[in-house]
């Protein structure tokens, strides 16, 4: 099975929200969406992702990254992993078929272990992207600095969903580290319209899910000057459908 | 639901009236609009009888005219049927003072109560509230002698806390700040923010809107902040209960971050909904946007009698993000020229434009002139001190005509003690704002910043 990362919206149409509804309906019991099974959705929605694809077995994951190309990440694909990092179950700069190998063969230890994710490898500046259906306020979105230092810096911009085009324009401002996006120290300025369509597809995405989902995690969202793709997604179902506020 | 008769009853029943112990609650609401209020006041007893050669009635329709406001302060699964009483009487509505209701455990009763009214388009404040404070009735039950009564004005403030209400209005008083009304909502139960700041954005008299807010109902912050961001008043919104509660691990970041509070503060500052963090700033708020509800202030211009004042102001300035501009060299000169031939030599004109302690009146009338003819100064932050020799207490009054010729918002910082208070009289005659702390100078011109969507 293979994702066709920006170009995986195009031509879906009317099944777009089919094929949400029915991954949404078999991650239920599980509590959250497997991180495959998100990215289809993200890529059903029109948000960009890398290329990735999911290998249950060592061949197959030989044979998936080539068709990907190295360097690619690889993550473990476990329904008791929530939080992969935290279980050493990512894996990233795998340059060849031998490290895909004993990275393949590391991950198949994590408990729950159903095969490992291939990425394909971006490079730029790590944002988060979230979002959460509040109880006073319904869905909201936050915009940040992302990476696995998000909760100690804590460098983040919270708006209510739907946002607004220039709404994107003064979450990045009011961040402290803004001058990240805007090319720091020589390197190329994050493309604002890339990012301003990202977040205008996942605030759609996340009004259109509100009753379904407690809150989601692109984290890291890698934005440069050509590219703004979520790396890595985490949909955590809520409880009980709550009523659209 | 019509509101009127809440805010601006002719006639009001205090049901629940004691005939033996005037320091009931009852008793002292009935008391205090009975010989200081313009509402025409009865009590109500189920006994009935007379007390203070006044007929006290046994029923609310027993009262010879049509009552536009019940005050209802009997013990909770009495108020059930009070409120009967006054559907069929055709009352206009009802504050219930009462306690008993959700806030103890007794959700069912309370419930009862709002279907009741509902489904009898009856509105109530409370239940579990001090009521209504406005320039026609009072429905606190604090004695008239200990409380302060505030100035007429124009801001409203509505608040989830009964006490905090009665310190604000003291506070508001104190710093000469009027109010138009002041509405304590105990347990909102029927008549919530959202309802209030509908009437208040048609309430004439109501200039700012001021809440005090301790949590909402499921999906009820979205509906007041998409209200609010509607109204063309501005909306100052104090939240307490910051620290992040809930002992529920979050199973994400964004779960962990967006927490009530940041969420809230947030989607204040997206709407142009003033956040105020604490009391002081709620107060330096409302009287700032009471005087200035439409300007947008990015740079300051600060004129000064003394040097150290200069500089603690520009701090306080830049910290909060404005800009302090730099008077060009030209536009110095063109100023030093008009000043007096004393301070001619010293005066520094930079911005701070620093008069030194030899200036007089005139000095800081053409300084603020000047200052409010340029285009890149929004706002000026003018640092008064009454004790300089040549400065008189008619600078304030004389300061509030610039503002009034040129338009551009001004804030002074006079200290506040008795002794200068026709100094800072001058200035509020005029309905300019005056801070006693330079600080808090600096927040009054914050508040028209925060009034910007962001």
């Amino acid at each position: 099975m293979t994702g066709a990362g920006r170009d995986a919206a195009r031509g879906e149409g009317e099944n777009v929200n089919k094929e949400i509804i029915d991954i949404i309906e078999r991650s239920r019991p599980r509590g959250w969406v497997l991180e495959p099974d998100a990215k289809r959705i993200l890529a059903a929605a029109g948000v960009d992702v890398p290329r990735f694809a999911w290998a249950k077995t060592r061949g197959e994951a030989a044979e998936l990254a080539r068709g990907i190309g190295y360097p690619v990440v690889a993550k473990v694909v476990s329904p008791k992993a929530l939080h992969k990092t935290d279980l050493g179950g990512v894996i990233s700069g795998v340059r060849n078929a031998d490290e895909l190998e004993e990275a393949f063969a590391r991950l198949s230890r994590i408990d729950g272990f159903e095969g490992v994710l291939i990425d394909e490898t971006l490079s730029g500046v790590e944002l988060i992207v979230g979002a959460k259906n509040d109880e006073q306020f319904g869905p909201v979105i936050l915009l940040g600095i992302g990476g696995v230092g998000v909760e100690l810096y804590k460098d983040t911009s919270i708006r209510m969903a739907p946002l607004e085009g220039r709404d994107v324009a003064s979450m990045a401002r009011s961040l402290k580290a803004h001058a990240l996006l805007e090319g720091y120290r020589g390197a190329e300025p994050v493309n604002m319209e890339l990012l301003t369509a990202l977040l205008m597809k996942f605030s759609a995405l996340v009004m259109d899910m509100a009753e379904a989902v407690e809150s989601i995690d692109l984290n890291p969202v890698i934005c440069s000057a050509k590219r703004c793709a979520a790396a890595d997604a985490r949909i955590v179902l809520s409880p009980r459908p709550r009523p659209r506020p | 639901m019509n509101f009127k008769a809440l805010f601006e009853p002719r006639t009001m029943a205090v049901v629940g009236i004691s005939l033996t112990n005037d320091s009931h609650p009852a008793n002292v609401i009935y008391y205090k609009n009975y010989l200081r209020y313009p509402v025409k006041t009865y009590g109500v007893n189920p006994r009935g009888g007379v007390h203070k050669e006044e007929r006290i009635f046994a029923r609310i329709g027993d009262i010879p005219e049509k009552i536009d406001l019940a005050v209802i302060a009997v013990r909770a699964e009495h108020v059930t049927g009070v409120i009967e009483e006054c559907i069929a009487a055709g009352v206009g509505g009802a504050v219930v003072v009462s306690g008993g209701f959700a806030e103890t455990g007794r959700r069912d009763l309370q419930d009862g109560l709002v279907a009741r009214a509902r489904e009898a388009h009856f509105p109530f404040i409370g239940p579990n509230c001090l009521g209504i404070f406005s320039q026609h009735v009072d429905t606190f039950f604090l004695p008239s002698e200990r409380i302060v009564r505030p100035d007429p004005g124009k801001v409203a403030i509505v608040s989830q806390s009964g006490g905090i209400l009665v310190d604000q209005m003291v506070k508001f008083t104190g710093q000469g700040v009027g109010l138009s009304c002041a509405v304590s909502i105990g347990n909102k139960a029927l008549i919530r923010e959202i309802d209030l700041l509908d009437y208040l954005v048609r309430d004439e008299k109501t200039g700012v809107i001021v809440f005090y807010i301790e949590g909402f109902g499921m999906g009820e912050g979205r509906e007041f902040v998409l209200a609010a961001s509607r109204c063309p008043k501005p909306i100052i919104v104090m939240k307490s209960g910051k620290t992040p509660g809930g002992s529920r691990a979050a199973v994400s970041h964004t779960a962990a971050i967006a927490g009530d509070y940041s969420v809230m503060s947030s989607i204040l500052s997206q709407f142009g909904i003033v956040e105020a963090k604490d009391e002081f700033e709620m107060l330096a708020f409302s009287e700032s946007l009471s005087c200035y509800p439409r300007a947008t202030v990015n740079n300051i211009g600060i004129v000064t009698g003394s040097g150290g004042h200069g500089v603690v102001a520009v701090d306080s300035c830049l910290e909060a993000g404005f800009g302090v501009p730099k008077i060009s060299a030209g536009a110095q000169e063109a100023m030093r020229r008009k000043l007096s031939p004393s301070i001619r030599p010293i005066a520094a004109l930079g911005n701070p434009i620093d008069l030194t302690g030899s200036s007089t009146d005139d000095d800081f009338v053409l300084a603020a002139t000047e200052l409010s003819e340029m285009a890149e100064i929004d706002c000026l932050i003018v640092l008064l001190l009454p004790y300089l020799p040549e400065v008189t207490s008619d600078v304030g009054a004389r300061l509030s005509q610039v503002y009034r010729k040129k338009g551009k918002p001004l804030v002074a910082y006079v200290p506040h003690v008795e002794k200068y208070r026709m100094l800072i009289e001058g200035f509020q005659l005029n309905n300019v704002p005056v801070s006693h702390s330079i600080e808090g100078a600096v927040l009054m011109a914050e508040a028209m910043r925060r009034r910007r969507p962001s």
